[in-house]
């Protein structure tokens, strides 16, 4: 079976900026898959080049089989893509943007339907007729999340759709996103919030610096770095200073250690500071979520 | 012109698109510029009433009313598919044009063609404007037909390249008003260019406008400042050249997909 999007070895030069460096992985087809990274890692230009917006340096993408480059009127076909600006033609209405779009992608009126139900499943039906420039900027996203979907692509491309937008709108897009891949569509995010990332990806990629640092499942990625935290209310005597560089923060009055599991075991700890005479007062413990691996595999 | 025939229903909408982006402002488009020529009109045929014509038979008023046709038509189908272009960029929206399956001759084709309408409209507006005032013989309508769509693709081509290479639009507004506007003010519309001093005459030869103007006005009278062919060939030189460097720079992406 082909991969939903194949990354071959991908390199991308500005000028005297390498902004990929010989990217590869795969994106399975029907896989919920998150690509994350730091602002200038490489996620938008990634997304340009298997879009067919920006030209590789060297390498090769493939979408459901086909090369973005050789066979690129199929790739596009097979791709779904919702820019991360707010961009819209401000001469048009809202459902004359979607059937033009339709129209581009060599659908006709037989696609109308289709649109008028996205209209109606993304809470803009009672819209379609007003103009793109009298929208708010939630309703601009919704309109350009219908237009990725107007051909029915197999694959849709995500690029931060909840940016700046509110927490309800943020639910409706995650449970729209989350019908799309129940009904097979492989979807691809790419999104600042980390916990979003985290509850919707099966899979996810980190980028950084032009490089992959991490391709494993979500539950794989947040179990393989065995640390956890360690959040305490001390009184009594100062923290010991062989627990001082395991300090990560100090919220709140209190203090939170990250703790190695292989060397510095929970209990083994508190035992620690009962030896040095600290009184603990209040204690909590978390496991690592995927903003403390990202934070650790890329030093943002 | 296989590739042409791949997403058909794509090629339609960019160009219906293209349509309905300058007619939803019709006065602005096609209202201005007619309004802009029939001043000409005015003010050149009243300050030059009672001059010795300029051909044999034909008032100056005749002899103006096809050079600023094609005036319009130059002026127009760069207008058109330059400031599509160039919007689309600022506003950001032709990202949605790239993503789609739409090859380079469906995208020339469209912008072109649009821009062809939008110069057939208004030399018709103007025709329909002057022509109970200023009779004028068709003398040849296959050379007319032909120099102006000669005219309306080479100037359409030329604002696809400008389109592309300009990033905001002061860069168009430079094109047009040191190239477009000159060149076209200086290709005969309002006097025959034998008029001139000799040395301005020859100059007047190098600039494309000056034939397409030429040509159209021969398509009405039967007569010009040179031979027909000459207008046809040159008017055929400049569209074979835009439109070529146009279809390679889509093609290629070249400042549009980095």
């Amino acid at each position: 079976m082909h991969a939903a999007i194949r990354i071959e070895d991908v390199h991308k030069r500005y000028g005297a900026l390498q902004a990929l460096n010989g990217v590869s992985f795969d994106i399975r087809p029907g896989e919920f898959f998150g690509l994350l990274g730091p602002n200038g890692a490489g996620k938008s230009t990634l997304i340009s080049i298997i879009a067919g917006l920006s030209q590789a340096s060297s390498g090769r993408i493939t979408v459901m089989g086909h090369d973005t480059v050789r066979d690129w009127r199929m790739a596009r076909r097979s791709l779904g893509v919702v820019p991360q600006e707010l961009v819209f033609d401000p001469f048009f209405n809202v459902v004359d943007m979607l059937r033009l779009q339709a129209g581009y992608f060599g659908c006709g009126r037989d696609s109308w339907p289709w649109i008028d139900e996205m209209l109606e499943r993304l809470d803009l039906a009672d819209k379609r007729r007003s103009p793109m420039r009298g929208l708010s900027g939630g309703m601009k996203r919704r309109v350009l999340i219908a237009q990725a979907l107007v051909h029915r692509p197999p694959v849709v491309i995500l690029d931060e759709p909840t940016a700046g937008v509110d927490v309800e709108l943020r639910r409706t897009l995650w449970a729209f996103m989350r019908d799309l891949h129940r009904n097979g569509t492989t979807v691809v995010l790419t999104t600042h919030y980390l916990e979003e990332a985290q509850e919707m990806c099966e899979r996810i990629a980190i980028l950084d610096h032009g490089e992959i640092r991490a391709l494993e499942t979500t539950a794989a990625l947040l179990g393989q770095h065995p640390f956890r935290f360690l959040k305490l209310k001390l009184s009594g005597a100062p923290l010991p200073d062989s627990l001082q560089p395991l300090i990560s923060g100090e919220p709140n009055g209190h203090v939170e250690l990250r703790l190695p599991s292989q060397t510095h075991p929970v209990g083994a700890v508190l035992e620690t500071l009962r030896k040095a005479g600290c009184v603990i007062e209040d204690v909590h413990t978390r496991e690592p979520d995927l903003e403390d691996i990202f934070v650790e595999l890329t030093g943002a | 012109m296989s590739e042409m025939t791949r997403n058909p229903i794509g090629f339609r909408t960019l160009f219906l698109k293209e349509v309905k982006r300058f007619t939803s402002v019709l006065g602005q488009t096609v209202g201005a510029p007619i309004i802009t020529s029939l001043l000409y009109l005015l003010v050149f045929a009243q300050a030059m009433q009672g001059r010795a014509p300029v051909y044999e038979g034909v008032s100056y008023t005749e002899f103006l009313v096809p050079g600023l046709i094609m005036m319009t038509v130059i002026q127009n189908a760069f207008a058109n598919s330059s400031s599509s272009l160039i919007q689309s960029k600022v506003m950001g929206n032709l990202v949605f044009v790239m993503l789609a399956p739409i090859g380079a001759w469906e995208w020339f084709c469209a912008y072109v063609g649009a821009a062809i309408i939008r110069a057939l409209l208004v030399s018709l507006a103007m025709l329909a404007v002057t022509l109970p005032f200023v009779p004028l013989p068709f003398a040849h309508p296959l050379v007319l037909l032909a120099v102006f769509l000669l005219a309306a693709t080479g100037l359409a081509a030329f604002g696809v390249i400008v389109g592309l290479i300009s990033q905001k639009f002061d860069h168009i507004a430079a094109f047009t008003n040191f190239f477009i506007t000159p060149l076209s003010f200086l290709s005969g519309v309002f006097y025959s260019v034998h008029a001139l001093p000799e040395l301005w005459d020859r100059v007047s030869h190098f600039n494309p406008f000056f034939y397409m103007i030429d040509g159209f006005r021969y398509g009405f009278f039967g007569i010009a400042d040179v031979p027909v062919w000459q207008s046809l060939l040159w008017s055929a030189a400049f569209t074979a050249v835009m439109s070529g460097i146009a279809l390679w720079m889509l093609m290629s992406g070249y400042k549009l997909r980095k």
